[in-house]
């Protein structure tokens, strides 16, 4: 593997190498050393161009403990806010001799452009770009799924027959996004809920069914339900009248988290908006996986930076 | 090319035997031991140790693996390798005499890597190795404390090992290269 870009398109083999490996991967953090010599000698960039904290401490953790060095870029207070484009940022970076550079922007495509324009050489990691990809959160989100499903004897299996609901601001979300084609690759099937105004155009092309009553789909009761995050800072028009109109539509409450029973298991990606899209009850409850989200996202992201960055690049090239 | 056969099924069970018999004698009984299997046949070959082990010394057969992919030092020169998952047993190796088991003794860098897996692991009271075979041509100061059987072979020439768990048949083949 030389970049990690999309959940599209990344086949079932490889979706399941990834997640084989990240249980490799977390098992190293219960040991008495925690930290693996596998990246010794090579450098990760991380080149944050939208904010994040989760996500660039959670890749940080996981090159360092794979022992590679990481050098962290962010936009804020940076020559990008002196007008540097994206080419000389990147090169820049790269002549500082970087193996991988992993990626945040707000303009969708943006961690391809870098993959392919010939810019660098370094392996690219999308951590999310725009309203578009953001793989390894669609990873880690399998990977929790598949944990809870198969447990230790999770090695190999897919999420055949898993029912996913996905709840919220779909049009913006990235982490939708990446969820739905990579659980439809892996078999399980997906239900998308949200006001009509935040469900995206052509969704009828994806591979899910969706509506807009979330009682309905939790009068269902799906395996999974996954609830996603308000974006106020992508919400440039009126998609909905009033956040107190989308949380009574749309947010997990204490009402509808009892109707939901206790065999569902509740997911968001974070930040969470207490009380907008989901409820302090709902998010620490036992049922609620969302900090186990988070570790195995540095196993996740440990399983992916030991992918792109190992394995000789002229034997890739004749395969 | 052909291969030419040099370890049957009834030798290979021989050589296990007399390796089993062998660590019980070096370790003076068969308390405080841990087989640690290196994937993939190294896996199958200690399994098989630690049964001998739990046959001759009732309660000595503690058997695990030990994945050493993310210790070598050779991930930039073949295509990326897939690791194996670590099992340890339930009390660790804190302490115990650790036997590590592989199928082919070679240029010694897959033993460097397990004995540095093995120091992030814990710390065991010694570490040995047993070997199948032993085709020499170390590139490290490591040498095996059991030996199934020495094949002296030139470089060119390949070694399998094929074992009825994985392949169908217990059998050593040395091929020689095109």
């Amino acid at each position: 593997m030389k970049h990690l870009l999309s959940t599209v398109g990344l086949e079932r083999a490889q979706a399941l190498e990834i997640l084989d490996v990240a249980e490799d991967m977390a098992d190293v953090a219960t040991r008495a050393v925690p930290k693996l010599p596998t990246l010794r000698g090579k450098t990760v960039a991380n080149l944050f161009f939208e904010d994040s904290t989760r996500t660039r401490l959670s890749f940080e953790a996981a090159a360092k403990r794979l022992s590679a060095d990481v050098i962290t870029f962010s936009a804020k207070g940076s020559s990008v806010s002196k007008g540097e484009s994206l080419k000389d940022t990147a090169q820049t970076i790269a002549a500082m001799g970087v193996d991988a550079v992993v990626m945040r922007h707000s303009a969708s495509g943006a961690a391809r452009v870098l993959a392919e324009s010939g810019w660098i050489d370094a392996a690219v990691v999308n951590a999310g770009d725009g309203t578009h990809q953001h793989p390894t959160q669609g990873l880690l989100d399998a990977y929790t799924m598949r944990k809870t499903l198969h447990g230790d004897a999770s090695r190999g299996r897919d999420l055949a027959g898993l029912r996913v609901t996905i709840v919220g601001d779909i049009l913006h979300s990235r982490v939708a996004r990446s969820n739905v084609w990579l659980l439809a690759t892996l078999g399980a099937s997906v239900h998308l809920v949200g006001p009509r105004t935040l469900l995206p155009v052509g969704v009828e092309s994806w591979p899910v069914t969706y509506g807009t009553d979330l009682d309905e789909a939790i009068a269902d009761r799906p395996d999974v339900l996954m609830m996603l995050r308000v974006q106020q800072e992508r919400m440039h028009a009126a998609f909905f009248p009033h956040e107190r109109e989308y949380a009574t539509g749309w947010g997990l409450d204490d009402d509808r988290f009892r109707r939901l029973g206790t065999d569902t298991i509740v997911m968001h990606p974070g930040p969470m908006n207490r009380g907008l899209e989901i409820s302090a009850a709902a998010a620490d409850s036992p049922q609620a996986v969302i900090l186990d989200q988070v570790s195995n996202g540095v196993s996740i992201r440990m399983a992916v930076l030991y992918l792109v960055l190992s394995g000789s690049s002229s034997q890739e090239a004749a395969e | 090319m052909p291969a030419r056969v040099v370890l049957q099924q009834a030798d290979i069970t021989r050589a296990l035997t007399r390796i089993s018999h062998e660590i019980l004698e070096s370790n003076r009984g068969g308390s405080d031991l841990v087989v640690l299997g290196i994937p993939t046949r190294g896996v199958t070959l200690a399994e098989r140790i630690a049964a001998n082990l739990e046959r001759f010394e009732p309660g000595s057969g503690v058997v695990g693996t030990l994945d050493v992919t993310m210790y070598r030092d050779d991930l930039d020169r073949h295509p990326t390798r897939t690791p194996s998952p670590t099992r340890l047993p339930a009390g660790g190796i804190d302490g115990k005499t650790v036997v590590l088991v592989d199928d082919v003794l070679y240029s010694g860098r897959t033993i460097r890597a397990a004995l540095d897996a093995i120091g992030d692991l814990g710390r065991p009271r010694a570490v040995r190795l047993a070997v199948l075979v032993d085709r020499g041509h170390r590139e490290l100061p490591i040498r095996a404390d059991f030996v199934g059987k020495n094949l002296p072979t030139a470089v060119a020439e390949r070694i399998f090992v094929r074992l009825d768990e994985t392949d169908g048949e217990d059998a050593v083949s040395i091929e020689e290269a095109p």
